[in-house]
This record gives C-alpha cells, structure tokens and sequence, in this order.
C-alpha cells in the first residue's frame, strides 16, 4: 500500500456567500492545503443573494447572479454536494451526516448555515401562497404566482419586504406592505426620510396598512386574505413574509456547539469546539448577528487566514450601511442615528426636490447618517464615520457633501446617468463603460478588485466615490467597512498600531518591525516598506540606520524619475532667491550635460529636466561647486519656502517675508516629513507668494505673523486655517517648527498636513503647539535634535565617489554578438 | 549554446537591490532578493516601459515606478490581473561573480 501523505479534509456546511468568499480566500493563501467538500441544500452554484431583488424586478436574469460557476469548483478540485442537506453533525468521530444518512469526515468544518427568514406564529401561516423571501426558490414561486395572480400582501416594510414589494409590483401584482411600527424601515431610516420613502412609493402605485398587526391568514385551500388585530381584512393571493431572518444554528446547536442568538464564534471565527469555524448570517460575535453582507465577507477573510493556518488576522465586528435597491429610489443609511444626549444633529429636508439629509454627531464625530434622494455623498459619509474622524472643522460644509468639502474635479454628478464613454477616472483614462464590464465580468465586488482590474482610482483615488457608486449600481452594495483600514496587503495592523509598537517595543529596524507584528510577506512590499522606513527614520532620529532599498527612487537617487527614465534636478533656492552666478551655474551645467528642458518651477526654483541618471552625480558636483544643494523637490519631505519681497522693496511690505522664509527654509530643510511640505511666507495680506494655500503659511502683518497652516491646492484645494497670531519672528519659527513635528509624529505615511489636520482636529494641535508652552518647547527641540542627522546634503553625498555613488553607474557594458 | 558573460561582482548588488547592464539591444536589469537570488530582466515594464531596475524589490518580485506594475521576477510576467510580460535572461553566481547570458528575445508573428 502506497503510504501517501493525506491531505486534511475540510467541510463546508452551506454553499452560499459568506462560505464561498471563505474559500476564495483560502485559496488564495493556501491553494492546495485542504481535501474541500461543500454541501449546499440548494440545487444550484453559490449566486448572489443580494441580487435576488432585481431577479424579481425583472431587470436580471438569473444567470447574471451566479457567482462561482459549477466549472470553479472543478477547476479547484472542490467537491460540490448540492442538493443534499446536512443533517447532524457527529463531533465524536468527526463526520457530517446528510438527510440521507451519508457519511463524510472532516478534520476542520465551516459551518456557514446562515439564516431562515422569520415566520410569523399567526393561523394560517402554512397555506399555500404564504411564502418568505430568502432563495432562488422564493423568487420563482413569487414570480410563478405573478403569472396567475392578482394581488399580493407582503408583510413587513423593511429593506427585504420592499424590495419584495417592489419586485412583484413590477411584475404586474397589486401590492399592499403591511407593517408593524409607523416608520418603514425604522431600523435604517427616521421618521421623515421613511415618509419620504412612502411617498415616494405610493406614487408608484404601492399601498400601504401601517401600523398594522397582522392577526391571521385567511383561506382554506390557499390563501385568500390577511386580517389586522383591528379587525379589518384584506383579500390577497399571495403573501410574502419578509419581518426578519433568524440565524440558521441549529445543526451547531444540536452538536452541542455553544449558541445563544447564533453561533457564538471568537475573533478568529472558531466557535467552541477549535476545529469547528462557522462565517456569515448564522453567527454570533461579540454579541451581534450581521445580515449585510460587508460584515459577512471581513468574516470570510480572518476565517480564511485561520484555516491557511496564518493566524494573524482578526475580526473586530463591523460598522455597517445599508442601500435599499429599487430602482429609481436612493436611499443610504449608516450608523446610529437616533436622537440622544450629547448628540447633535444637522438636517437638510426639501421636500419639492424629494431630497432628505440628516447627520448625527457627537463629539465632533459623525456618528450617523440617512440620505434620502441624493445619496452621492454616502461613502463618504461612511468613511468619516468608520474612521471616526474629527469633523468640527467641516462642520458647516458638511451637509453639501464631499464636492463642497474641497474636492476638485469630478465629483457630484449622479453616476448612473452618465454615459458608457464618460471619463470616471482622469488620471488612468478609465471610462464608465470599461469599469461596468469588468465588473460584471470578473465578478468584482470591492473597490480594490476595480483598481486592481481597471486602473480606476489606483492613482489620485479623487474617483474613489464614483467608482463606488457604480459597483453599487452594477452589483449591489459590497463597501467593505473595516474600522480602522490595515497599512496594506502584507499586515492586518493600521499605521497608528505600527506606529505606536515602534516606539513601546523598541523596534529599530524594518525585520524587526516585520517579525514582531507578524508580517505576512517576507520583505513587505512597495506600499509598506517607505512607510516603516520613515516611521523609523522619525522614530530614532540619529540611531536608524535608513534603508535606501525600502525608498522610492525619487528619494533613493534624490531626483525625480521622469515618464522616459530620465531624472530631473531641482537645486535649492533659498526663499526663492538666487544670485547671478548661481545662474550662471545652472545654465553651464545645463550646457555641459546637453540637459533639454530648463523650466521654472512652481515653487520658485529652476527644474533641469533630462537629466540621465549616469550623469546625476556629475550634476550634482557642478551644482555643489557653486555653492548648491538639493532643493529636494523629490522628497516626502521639506519642498519649498515661497516667498515675496516684503519690506526691503516692496512699497505695502510689513515685515522681511523675504529674510523669514530663508530663516525657516535654513532651519528645516533637509527633514522627513509623511508627506510632502510646501510653505509660503507673504509680506502683506495681498498675499502674492499664495501662503494660503500651503501647507504650512505665514501671513506678515503690520502687529506680527500670522501662521496659518494645512492648506492644500493639487488634488484638493482647500485654503489654510489660522492657527495663531505671534509678535516675533523667533515665536514665529518656534511654532511653525512644533507644528512639523507634532505633523512628523502622527502624521500616517503619505497624509498630507490638511489631512493630519482633519483627522486630529485642529483644537488639538494648536493647545499642543500654541497653547501648551512646555509641550511646543519640547516638540521644538526633537525637531532640531533630529536635524543634526537630517541636515547633509544628498547631492555631496553621492558627488563623491564612494558606496553611495555605486548606484549610479551601469554594472556592465556588453557588447552582443 | 548558452554563453555565460561575467558582469561583475555578485556583492556590488545590495540585498533588495538592482543594477543595470548596458546592451545594444537596451538595459539588462539585474536584481537581487534578500535571500540572494538574483534575477535579470530586460529594463523595460510592459505597461509604459519604466525602467524596473528602479523600482522597490520585494520577495520575488520587483514594482515599476512608474506606475506600480508589479512584475514577477522569476518569469517576468505581470502579477495578475495586470498583463504582459518582461524578457527574461538567465543570471547565476560563479565563486562571487555574477554571469549573465542573454537569451534572444522570442519573435512574435507578424
């Protein structure tokens, strides 16, 4: 006998959503790991329940929901048992047993049972024509009926129940929702944005019995009517039950498994017995069910990583927002958003525009969110409120959405009603049309599968919301809601988390940091190392030891890549002031290196555009030679201080912009910052070197300096808030010096100042660098102990030969055959 | 025949690193992964042409600068869903000294 190695054997319990993703994911991580099995009761493929709505509406067939055809479970070497129903579990010898009394083992089993919709305990519940809404089989018995009936009740107003509602409307049925409180949808709306959706739902042609109490189902053969506890009665030929589901654990239960109002599972998705995992509607974690699916797929993912046997991964629950899908009605809820103590609430209704918008705040925090016919700006919303993010500073643009807030570019327009060839994402130029179709095609579901596939929204990400919009139109609403969003791919810890571990633990290297907080890659990638090596970089200022190879090359060479491969030289000109022979200079090193383009900067500096990279250290020396350093016009780092005249020439000057912005430039260039740092020092209020729109700018006034700070004009144009007001040019610097820091301290990898800014709250920032005079002095101070490190200049670095010049020059000349 | 070129000292490439052989037919990047193997791609993505030798190094695979195509270093091609493929050549390390030899670019039919 041939002593073959066996591989485990894994047991799915439920071919539905939840337990397909978990598989997914597992085979991605750990393809041939598991022997798979998956017993699914119903008689077809895994399809997406989500969109069982639309089948009813009409507007899909049922092809088009299919998610894992038959032919994936083949191409996986997965054994797929439709049709056959799991009856009991047996945990002793470590087998499922279908209805047919069939027997198969496992070593791990996922139990992804989900739920059963709730049936209400009235008489007449089990005649023919009563039916709940929860399956492919729902559907065409709702549909069969539509052929041959005429009206139709459907029991309960939430988000199923009209969806239903709407469905068989549509297929020509007479339609009355029943429902039990006075509000529809009472779990995702309030009171006005439900009456809203009623109107709205009557003028279709849809009625309404609410509040009503259903008593009994009338009828003997089939039905024939519904009768209210206040004693009326309705006739009907079909009634649907959609009042809930109830998560499906009964198997677990009966195998003894720990259940309350699901199957109670850990962080990791294992419920009591550890070789047992269950995902989806039927569990219970940290006290909560989940019947959206966002949760359900976070779940599939950590479970998957258990299985792979990673182990690193954990769910944390879920923050979850809801979009009812009947066509032509927008509707967007998310959060909490009752009325309560401490809460503050601000409401836009106008009801000729059939537009409706309520946000919820507490603690400057959105809390909460219903959108009612125009619900552009839910992502967003959503995004501030997972994020919990401090929103006292857009508090008054809040309401007008994330166009008003500072976005620029497209933004705003209802995404369904543009054209197939509109442009969605300018920076890739990816069109409506093409993002639509790979969706549908490749089955995507979140926003990372579209940029991944399209290229839309992988560059500037300003499209994120419209690329949003259309998978909700294309495929439903898959937003994944992590609360706190992992730095990247290779770990499950958010920067705040890295960060913080950094400091307590003492981590003084890019493995170390990698091994103590369970790295999933054995280098990282492109995404996260720049990120560690600057979080160290900030961290041990004169201790770390930077790791050229985990910087981009803009800041590896200290040049900027251009399209061609080709770099581009941009020397520092302090205050953007040069003198003749540093001209001079320039233009001879542009002579004697044949450099093509000599252009002027935005940021008051000259660019030498060109420039090969054998050739940067040569460059470099000639610059160096006439007293020149690296502008640094690469680095996530000190950039620019612009300046104008000020007092020593200009006639409404009030204070040396000029001398100040070369004062600042002097003490902080060469420092690393998240991302990069643009200032700006006006003599006057005319404000010709546009200090407000920098991120950090100073305003001279005729009593002092105004410092203003996180401004932002690229993706976003945002001007800059006031900060404080200072008398003297040296509290001017002391401040703008401690607010870097402070920046250079929690600022995440690549958030620009505004963004920091927003997140954190500007109150914080100035009673830390304003305010708390002990606390500014000290930031002060570790931004020039690091400076000691920081302030060399690359260029003479690299100019010289030695290690660091190695890079430049090609390691071999062939010559081919 | 394969014919093996020396092209210099294996160490003059850091760990996580990459340099470049000059070729009439264009640049040959050379990269080294931080358990020390090497690979050698020709030095153009498929996606816009970016040269990979500037780009970050990661297990075995290295991202463009340009535009973040992640190529797979063993065989050049593109890290699904993305799409195309960089010529590879074969590289290897004789007591210390890396060895290159360059193989014809494969003749796509008209």
């Amino acid at each position: 006998m041939l002593d073959q190695v066996r591989k485990p054997r894994l047991v799915v319990i439920g071919n539905g959503m939840a337990g397909m993703r978990t598989i997914e994911h597992l085979l991605e991580r750990a393809p041939d790991l598991y022997d798979i099995t998956v017993f699914g009761s119903e008689p077809h493929a895994n399809y997406n329940r989500i969109l069982l709505s639309p089948v009813l509406a009409g507007e899909k067939g049922l092809d088009e929901i299919v998610l894992n055809p038959l032919s994936w479970y083949a191409q996986n070497n997965i054994k797929l048992r439709k049709g056959e129903t799991v009856a009991m579990i047996d945990r002793r010898t470590r087998e499922v047993v279908t209805a047919d009394g069939l027997r198969a083992p496992y070593d791990k089993l996922l139990i992804a049972t989900g739920s059963n919709p709730i049936v209400l305990p009235v008489p007449g519940k089990d005649l023919p024509g009563v039916i709940g809404y929860r399956d492919i089989h729902d559907v065409n018995r709702m549909l069969e009926a539509a052929q041959r009936y005429k009206s139709a009740v459907v029991i309960g107003g939430g988000l199923l129940g009209l969806e239903a509602a709407n469905g068989l409307m549509k297929q020509g049925m007479d339609v009355t929702v029943v429902h039990l409180v006075e509000t529809l949808m009472e779990r995702q709306l309030d009171a006005d944005a439900g009456a809203l959706l009623r109107a709205s739902l009557e003028a279709r042609g849809l009625k309404f019995k609410m509040p009503a109490k259903t008593e009994a189902i009338l009828g003997t053969e089939r039905v024939t009517g519904v009768r209210f506890a206040d004693g009326e009665e309705i006739s009907a030929d079909l009634v649907v039950m959609a009042v809930g589901i109830r998560p499906n654990f009964e198997l677990a239960k009966k195998a003894g498994l720990h259940c309350e109002r699901g199957i109670v599972v850990s962080d990791t998705m294992q419920t009591f017995d550890g070789d047992i995992y269950a995902v989806g509607e039927c569990v219970q974690h940290r006290r909560l069910t989940y019947g959206l699916v966002a949760p359900l797929f976070e779940q599939a993912k950590v479970c998957a990583n258990h299985l792979a046997l990673k182990g690193f991964a954990r769910y944390e629950g879920s923050q979850v927002s809801t979009k009812l899908k009947v066509t032509g009605i927008d509707l967007f809820s998310a959060g909490d958003f009752a009325a309560g103590e401490g809460r503050e609430e601000i409401v836009l209704r106008d009801v000729g525009a059939g537009v409706y918008k309520r946000l919820v705040l507490k603690q400057n925090k959105l809390i909460g969110a219903v959108l009612y016919g125009d619900t552009a700006d839910g992502a967003w919303y959503f995004q501030l409120l997972r994020e919990g993010a401090d929103v006292s500073q857009m508090r008054d643009r809040l309401m007008f959405g994330e166009a008003q807030e500072s976005k620029a570019g497209a933004g705003g327009n209802k995404v369904a009603a543009m054209a197939d060839s509109a442009e969605i994402c300018g920076c890739n130029g990816v069109c409506k049309g093409t993002i639509v179709k790979a969706i549908a095609e490749k089955k995507l579901f979140t926003v990372e599968d579209v940029r991944a596939h399209t290229k839309a929204s992988a560059s500037c990400g300003s499209c994120t919301g419209l690329v949003e919009q259309l998978l909700a139109s294309t495929v439903g609403d898959y937003s994944e809601a992590p609360k706190v969003k992992p730095m990247c791919g290779c770990t499950s810890h958010p920067h705040d988390d890295v960060r913080r571990t950094i400091v307590e633990q003492q981590l003084k290297s890019i493995p170390e940091v990698m091994k103590r907080l369970d790295w999933s890659t054995p280098d990282g990638c492109h995404s996260c190392r720049p990120a560690l090596n600057y979080y160290l970089v900030a961290a041990w200022p004169g201790e770390y030891r930077d790791d050229p190879q985990s910087r981009f090359i803009n800041e590896r060479v200290h040049a900027n890549i251009q399209r061609d491969g080709t770099f581009s030289v941009v020397p520092r000109m302090w205050g953007g002031v040069t003198t003749p022979d540093e001209l001079r200079a320039i233009a001879d090193v542009a002579d004697k290196f044949k450099i093509p383009t000599v252009k002027v900067t935005g940021g008051q500096r000259i660019d030498l555009l060109g420039v090969k990279k054998e050739d940067l250290p040569a460059v470099w020396a000639d610059l160096n030679s006439a007293g020149m350093v690296s502008g640094a016009a690469y680095a996530k780092g000190l950039r620019t201080v612009k300046t104008c005249v000020g007092t020593e020439w200009c006639r409404f000057g009030t204070q040396d912009s000029t001398g100040l912005g070369i004062r600042i430039e002097k003490f902080m260039w060469g420092s690393w910052t998240p991302a990069k740092v643009k200032m700006g020092v006006s003599g006057c209020p005319r404000n010709c070197a546009e200090a407000t729109c920098k991120d950090v700018g100073i305003i001279c006034v005729d009593s002092g300096y105004e410092i203003q700070f996180a401004g932002a004009a690229g993706l976003h144009i945002k001007g800059t808030e006031l900060l404080t007001k200072v008398a003297s040019e040296d509290e001017c610097l002391e401040i703008v010096v401690a607010l870097t820091q402070l920046y250079r301290e929690q600022g995440r990898y690549l958030e620009r100042m505004y963004k920091w800014c927003d997140r954190v709250g500007l109150d914080a920032i100035r009673k830390a660098v304003v305010d708390d005079l002990p606390r500014r002095k000290a930031l002060f101070a570790r931004f020039a102990y690091s400076q000691q490190f920081a302030q060399v200049d690359p260029w003479r670095e690299r100019a010289r030969p030695g290690p660091a010049r190695a890079e430049f020059a090609p390691l071999a000349e062939l010559e081919l055959a | 025949m394969t014919v093996w070129t020396d092209i210099g000292e294996a160490d003059s490439i850091p760990p996580l690193g990459s340099r470049v052989v000059r070729s009439q037919r264009g640049d040959i990047a050379i990269f080294r992964t931080s358990d020390d193997q090497y690979f050698a791609l020709d030095d153009r993505c498929p996606h816009r042409g970016g040269p990979l030798s500037q780009g970050i190094v990661h297990g075995r695979r290295v991202t463009c600068p340009l535009h973040n195509f992640v190529i797979e270093l063993e065989s050049g091609r593109a890290v699904a869903p993305d799409e195309g493929c960089a010529h590879r050549h074969e590289v290897r390390v004789v007591a210390g000294k890396l060895q290159l030899a360059v193989a014809e670019p494969v003749k796509v039919a008209p």
